[in-house]
């Protein structure tokens, strides 16, 4: 049986010169929770949009369910494969519960609008990410923390298999980074195969079933989080020296920080 | 009274109607009113609102027909009305059916023949035009703003009007008539956009911006383009003739040279309005778009090419008309919220609305018809500033 997604010998490069990653080789499966980290532009990002077919790779192949993803139709495609880009605001100010049902865009035809049952799957999706309150506020107007829960719903609603997130902790306060891990954790045992970049080595102890370190265009080291993120892995990828530590009791767990010396 | 003679006499209009019209003009100003006030959930009852829109448009319709230099009460213009579209029912069950029906016959003939002319081939088929070319403006500036996610850009913007201009001074010069000068404004409004395109084509980078800045470029290239025509052009007869064409006018519509754009108009306008919601989509942005299951490229082009022939048809029928693709939006937007499910609509029942009002002002305020684009400027900066001032929710 081959994975869900399958990526093999990728490399891609903008300009035809400059590969940014290159040979690049793995796979996840359904309930994998799978976390790039890497330092600033070692092309996180553009791997995650090469996934879902944003950008077309020079070499290699991306097969979803052991097909290529460039044989998928746009609309199958996002049937198989939602994506979360960066927090970003749009020109307009649609409604939170507008924005949600532009998940529903693949499951629709060309010219339709979408239906009263549509609109049941995005409120549900808004109870399930639990923001429902804020269905009638302009999208523009919400903070980082909230655009983020309402695109987590807005991909609910677009009932994906597999799921790319970039950096979805990166613009959140403590409070919705830990909810928004939670929420992965959740969507991982709904079944969802899990793709995200981060720039938090430590919360790969939390959420992380298999984690890649990028460096270099290359994965410095793949593998559980439990054997890939240790401080010689991370000293070498983001050249500054982080300890690694379990603390039992009531945290029970590894994490990580960076060691600073005066 | 012959058909040529009631239009001169309409175009060149006495003094009695300006008192009319200032009414009308009221009356319009607290419709308008009155449909702000009722806002105070977010973006509520956007189809009543739609509905309100399209009574409004019906209004203006029939103020468009009783105001003029031929003087018509109102109830005969409504009654005139309905007996016309009842028996052009009738006319079209019995061509079917071969049935005469006699209740489609029923409103006796009360009003003079003259009055019937007036109506229906004098100022049904301009007030038509008008209706049109306002609803098709506005919807092509609706789209673009969406697509290219700017809500400053109108209709303009990728040099059809510049173009458009070029055609109709080149065939102004060539003493050509009406219907030669509007198909060649019409195709060079055309040819100007596909410049523009093979230009933004030729950089691979930022399709929208570049598409944008190549717009520009054509956009001065053929203005500098109808400078020379004006520049060479006999200045007592061509010269006028030009500078009244680039300046706007219905006066020239008529039932028979715009039978070939109204197609155009009515087809472009339904594919914008069934791909209203995935207008929507594109406008949250091109990668978001495509990870949606948008192929955001042909529905690009679809759209782009849709409003562009929309604002080639209405320049070709009225003109080069400024602002009414920028403002409208902008309204409609206020009005039933940025969602294009409702907010294109809006903008077709607000668009013909608009343009039908002020054409009718134009033609009934002094005893010579005012260039329309006259007026849509002059109102529509004072809106255009008003808006940007009330516009916190609509846009930031």
């Amino acid at each position: 049986m081959c994975a869900r997604l399958e990526v093999k010998n990728a490399t891609f490069s903008y300009d035809g010169k400059r590969n940014i990653f290159e040979d690049i080789s793995f796979s996840v499966d359904s309930g994998d929770v799978f976390c790039i980290l890497g330092p600033n532009g070692t092309g996180k990002s553009t791997l995650l949009r090469c996934l879902c077919n944003l950008y077309p790779l020079n070499a290699g192949n991306i097969c979803i369910d052991g097909k290529g993803i460039s044989s998928y139709a746009p609309k199958k495609l996002a049937k198989k494969i939602g994506f979360i880009p960066q927090v970003h605001t749009p020109t307009f100010p649609y409604s939170v519960l507008q924005v949600v049902m532009m998940g529903r865009t693949p499951h629709l035809n060309t010219f339709a609008s979408p239906s009263h049952r549509d609109k049941e799957i995005a409120l549900e999706a808004l109870m399930t990410v639990n923001i429902e309150h804020i269905r009638d506020k302009p999208y523009t107007e919400l903070s980082g923390g909230q655009m983020q829960l309402v695109l987590m719903a807005r991909v609910l609603a677009q009932e994906p298999e597999i799921l790319l997130l970039d950096e979805p902790t990166s613009h959140l306060d403590v409070g919705n980074q830990i909810y928004t891990i939670k929420m992965i954790r959740k969507l991982s045992k709904k079944g969802l195969a899990l793709v995200m970049t981060s720039h938090f080595p430590d919360h790969t102890f939390l959420s992380s079933s298999k984690v890649g370190i990028m460096k270099d265009r290359k994965f410095l080291a793949m593998g559980p989080a439990e054997t890939v993120v240790t401080e010689e892995n991370l000293q070498e990828a983001y050249g500054v020296p982080i300890k690694i530590v379990r603390i039992e009791g009531e945290i029970k767990r590894k994490i990580a920080v960076p060691v600073v010396k005066d | 009274m012959k058909r040529a003679e009631i239009a001169r006499q309409e175009n060149a209009q006495n003094s009695d109607d300006a008192t009319l019209s200032s009414k009308a003009k009221h009356r319009l100003h607290l419709s308008k009113d009155s449909l702000y006030s009722g806002k105070s959930r977010l973006y509520p009852g956007k189809a009543s609102i739609n509905f309100i829109l399209f009574l409004l448009l019906v209004g203006v319709l029939i103020t468009a027909l009783f105001m003029g230099r031929y003087p018509i009460d109102p109830v005969t213009v409504v009654v005139i009305v309905v007996a016309g579209i009842l028996e052009w029912i009738g006319n079209a069950i019995a061509s079917i059916t071969g049935l005469k029906i006699a209740f489609f016959w029923s409103i006796p003939h009360t009003w003079s023949t003259v009055m019937d002319t007036v109506v229906w081939d004098v100022r049904f088929p301009r007030a038509v035009a008008v209706i049109l070319a306002g609803a098709g403006l506005s919807v092509s500036g609706a789209t673009y703003q969406g697509v290219f996610r700017n809500p400053l850009v109108s209709e303009s913007i990728l040099g059809v009007s510049a173009g458009a201009g070029v055609g109709a001074a080149l065939a102004i010069l060539m003493d050509q008539g009406t219907s030669v000068i509007q198909l060649s404004a019409f195709t060079f409004g055309l040819l100007a956009v596909g410049m523009t395109f093979t230009i933004s084509r030729v950089y691979r980078s930022n399709p929208t911006l570049v598409l944008v800045l190549a717009g520009i470029i054509i956009g001065s290239l053929f203005s500098a383009m109808i400078s020379l025509m004006k520049f060479v052009a006999d200045p007592y007869s061509k010269l006028p003739d030009i500078v009244f064409w680039l300046m706007g006018s219905f006066a020239k519509a008529s039932k028979t040279n715009f039978t070939l754009v109204i197609p155009v108009i009515l087809i472009a306008m339904l594919v914008i309005v069934l791909l209203r919601w995935q207008l929507n989509v594109i406008s949250m942005g091109d990668e978001e778009a495509r990870s949606l299951g948008i192929d955001t490229r042909r529905l690009r082009i679809v759209v782009i090419v849709c409003s562009t022939l929309l604002t080639a048809a209405a320049v070709c029928i009225g003109g080069v008309i400024g602002w009414v693709g920028l403002i409208i939006p902008h309204i409609s937007r206020m009005l039933v919220g940025p969602d294009h499910k409702d907010m294109i609509i809006a903008s077709i029942l607000l668009g013909g609305s608009y343009l039908l009002a002020v054409d009718t002002v134009c033609r009934t305020l002094t005893s010579v018809e005012i260039p329309i684009s006259i007026v849509t400027s002059i109102l529509g900066a004072p809106i255009f500033l008003y808006l940007l001032y009330k516009a916190k929710k609509a846009w930031s």
